[in-house]
């Protein structure tokens, strides 16, 4: 079953746009994970006055309170792309559970699991996010269950929707008049078949959980406030955008060069698996 | 003599950008009132030439050389507004599926309307007139509630009758058929064969039939022509081909076929057709051919005419001169009717509030072949569903080896589950496509306990060598084999659980006749040697005289007629089984 994960991701590889989103986000993520180790200076020592222009002992300039551009952004990657990508995978993973289990159980659990997910996207994602974190303080740990349970009801409908199509084939019936343990049907059978689409809302949720932690920060929500964070970086200079520009546009480059890299990977990964499926009704 | 209607001649159709030839070299005359049937296994390229007459190619193919005069006027090649014009009027088209051909929110009578319409015949009072004068020709109702209901308030049989008067509507010279009846039951087919065969006759339509059915051919057509891997392989009369084929395609394909009125022992054909690019030099059917010699790799056969036939073989006239045997089963080792393996009493079955199957009795003996024969809605699928544990709402009881049976397969123990598999009609559902062939047999052997680490693996081996697959199909998925190939991929599973009884649901329907025949003689080789009892389900009346020991018949969920196969079908007793007889087409051999 492992193949199915791994031979839509070949697949994706003919198109050029996969290829293009892997080096964007690779070129962020080496960034955002080797830059606390290349900055010239510490995120919070302050290297000249406020708002100075690129030059000197500061390539991108300096900060609303005189810190290095560069270094914060080199160090305020990591933060983002970890948050976003645990919850991304707590998303998916609470997601694909639950739909699966909603859309192979049917009855009573499909109703109690899809009402609460009809619950949860009735609130925005952000505001949601805003509600609980301001209830509870703002802690790394809470940012990314609210954010992974946020995309999960999503996930839990796609998923769902695949497997009551999947569930009426023939080879599932099949396990099913040998007494195949339903576990073993929902995440041996029916999993693997869905390799391709889930993989691409990986990609999708990936990209959308760069964009909401990235906002979390904005709007002042992280555990410290000192330490350096793409998103509260440009709430922190947005006073001085015509004066000091880089102080914001490095780190909104950042993020946008990271969530279009991880579109395109996704949308790679969809177009392929669309082409496969059709490959497949082909030949049936 | 009469000028033909429809001549094609040396017609070919390639896929896009050069790609290899999809047909190649056709050549045939189809004659006024005279239907010609085209014969083709799945991938021979039937429907291509059958759309070819239209002047249309499908998506990702090109007709690239060749002419096809219609009625004295050349079709290829014009302005697509020219052949527009002539596609309804000169030539029409009845398409497969009446299902998917008909607009599910357009009424009937606008549909066929839209026809007249269109080509602008006549005043609009007039085709009112006509609307209803080609509803009455295909024998259906032509008032007006019946102009005004939906396809989906149509039987499939009067969709298909619809589609046959848009067809006919503005008297076409030429009308091609794909396969009309094969979503049909028998008394449906018949009545359709009726009246394409009625109409043809008396407007003088020339027909062209593509059917992958012989026995409908024998039944319905003139003249045949063969298709085998995108070339015409042989053409000649009904009769003439029937009695002596010069092709030893022909020949394989005829020997194939199921007879309802005698039990053949039916044989496939070794290897599988080649699809487009994947053909083989000289004679394209030379490597799965008996009669093949060095040459034939090498050379490609020219047509050649055999007292009538033209064929594509080098070897016609010896093939030709073979005699026309087909060996008959031995009659059915007797099995004793006492030793019964699976017995249902009393059983009832219903989907919600519908009660579909009313106070069944089934036993099937052990080692015996019980066929479950019916149209579609008899219920025979649903019985067969409630035997293999996929279907619970019933009650009565059904015993195994005399130990009652839960209804579901969950409720089972699994010795039950194992003893008692289920082969599917479809095998392009039934296989997960996104598990090996290896993991798929292998699964049971493990769920049940049977072998273990690399005894399973062994056992997978001898479970390929059983069902004729070659052991590299092992790491293969499915998408990468043929029909017949996932049926028997099918069928090793059901044989991995080690099984007593085998329901086989509609096993053949989706596949070829040669590829039918071979999956054929596997089942009743396994039901020999291994001691299986099968319940045979199926439609098909003339598979049931080579395959079964007894026949059940089933009408609209109640078991009219039960005894041994050769009763049933030399001297049935129920009118049901009597009017399903006279309808199953027949090829009259010589």
């Amino acid at each position: 079953m492992n193949g199915s994960w791994s031979r839509a991701f070949r697949v994706s590889l003919r198109y050029p746009r996969t290829w293009a989103g892997l080096v964007l986000t690779g070129v962020i993520a080496v960034v955002a994970l080797l830059g606390p180790l290349l900055a010239p200076h510490g995120p919070n020592d302050i290297v000249g006055r406020p708002y100075a222009k690129p030059g000197g002992k500061a390539a991108f300039g300096t900060d609303y309170l005189g810190q290095d551009v560069l270094s914060r952004l080199l160090e305020g990657g990591f933060s983002v792309l970890v948050t976003a990508v645990l919850a991304t995978v707590l998303g998916m993973v609470v997601g694909v559970v639950a739909g699966l289990v909603a859309g192979y159980a049917k009855g009573w659990l499909d109703e109690v699991i899809m009402r609460l997910t009809d619950v949860v996207l009735a609130f925005p994602q952000i505001v949601l996010a805003l509600v609980l974190l301001t209830v509870a303080g703002p802690q790394q740990w809470l940012i990314i269950v609210i954010v992974g349970l946020s995309h999960a009801p999503r996930v839990a409908r796609l998923t769902r929707g695949m497997t009551t199509t999947l569930a009426t084939r023939e080879f599932i019936q099949s396990a099913e008049a040998m007494g195949e343990p339903r576990g073993r049907i929902m995440f041996g059978e029916l999993l693997p078949n869905m390799s391709g689409p889930l993989l691409a809302e990986l990609g999708l949720r990936l990209t959308y959980s760069i964009g909401l932690v990235a906002s979390i920060g904005f709007l002042g929500f992280v555990a410290d406030p000192r330490a350096a964070d793409w998103g509260m970086m440009i709430n922190e200079n947005r006073l001085a955008l015509l004066v000091q520009p880089w102080a914001i546009l490095a780190p909104v480059i950042a993020i946008a060069v990271l969530t279009v890299g991880t579109n395109l990977v996704a949308d790679g990964i969809a177009a392929a698996a669309a082409n496969a499926d059709q490959n497949e009704e082909a030949s049936a | 003599m009469t000028t033909a209607s429809c001549s094609v001649a040396g017609l070919k159709v390639q896929l896009d950008r050069a790609g290899p030839d999809v047909v190649d070299e056709i050549s045939f005359e189809v004659f006024p009132g005279e239907i010609l049937a085209l014969v083709g296994e799945s991938g021979s390229g039937k429907t291509t030439v059958g759309t070819a007459l239209l002047a249309h190619a499908r998506r990702g193919a090109r007709i690239v050389a060749g002419t096809v005069d219609i009625d004295g006027t050349e079709l290829l090649g014009q302005p697509v507004a020219v052949s527009r014009k002539r596609r309804g009027s000169v030539v029409a088209y009845v398409p497969q599926d009446p299902a998917a051909s008909l607009n599910p929110v357009l009424r009937v009578g606008y549909q066929i309307r839209e026809v007249l319409d269109v080509h602008e015949s006549g005043t609009p009072a007039q085709r009112d007139e006509r609307v209803r004068e080609v509803l009455a020709e295909v024998a259906l109702p032509s008032d007006e509630e019946f102009l005004r209901r939906y396809p989906h308030q149509l039987s499939g049989g009067q969709a298909q009758r619809v589609v046959i008067a848009m067809a006919f509507a503005l008297r076409p010279k030429v009308l091609v058929l794909d396969e009309p009846t094969t979503g049909l039951d028998v008394t449906n087919q018949a009545h359709v064969l009726e009246t394409v065969r009625d109409l043809c006759q008396r407007h003088k339509v020339a027909a062209v039939y593509v059917t992958h059915d012989l026995a409908v051919v024998g039944e319905l057509a003139h003249r045949v022509a063969v298709l085998y891997a995108g070339q015409i392989v042989e053409i000649g009369t009904k009769e003439e081909i029937f009695a002596a084929p010069s092709h030893p395609y022909t020949r394989a394909l005829l020997a194939a076929v199921p007879s309802v009125t005698e039990p053949r022992v039916l044989t496939g054909i070794a290897g599988h057709a080649p699809s487009p690019g994947h053909r083989p030099s000289g004679c394209r059917f030379h490597d799965r051919c008996e009669y093949q010699q060095s040459e034939c790799a090498e050379v490609e056969p020219p047509v050649i005419e055999v007292s009538g036939l033209l064929s594509r073989c080098l070897r016609a006239e010896h093939v030709r001169a073979q005699p026309n045997a087909v060996p008959m089963a031995a009659p059915a080792a007797e099995c004793d009717a006492t030793d019964t393996v699976l017995e249902v009493a009393g059983l009832s079955a219903s989907y919600g509030r519908v009660e579909i199957l009313h106070d069944i009795d089934i036993s099937v003996p052990r080692n015996g072949c019980v066929a479950l024969v019916g149209e579609s809605g008899s219920g025979k699928s649903t019985l067969s569903r409630c035997i293999g544990g996929l279907h619970d709402e019933w009650t009565g009881s059904i015993l195994f080896e005399g130990q009652p049976v839960p209804a579901g397969a969950r409720k089972r123990t699994p010795q039950l589950r194992k003893s008692i598999q289920y082969v599917f009609q479809n095998p392009y559902l039934a296989l997960n496509p996104r598990m090996t062939v290896g993991e798929i047999i292998r699964r049971p052997v493990i769920l049940f306990g049977l072998a273990k680490g690399a005894d399973a693996e062994k056992r997978v081996l001898e479970l390929l060598d059983q069902v004729s697959l070659p052991r590299s199909a092992k790491g293969l998925l499915p998408v990468r084999l043929s029909g017949g190939e996932r049926q028997r991929v099918a069928i090793a599973r059901a044989l991995a659980c080690e099984p007593e009884v085998l329901i086989c649901d509609e096993v053949t329907s989706a596949l070829d006749v040669s590829v039918q025949a071979s999956i054929i003689a596997l089942l009743d080789d396994l039901r020999q040697t291994r001691g299986l009892s099968m319940l045979f389900v199926t439609h098909n009346l003339a598979l049931v005289r080579s395959i079964a020991t007894r026949t059940v018949v089933l009408e609209d969920g109640r078991i009219v007629e039960d005894g041994p196969t050769e009763r049933v079908l030399d001297t049935p007793e129920a009118d049901y089984t009597k009017t399903l007889l006279a309808n199953t087409p027949r090829m009259a051999t010589g």
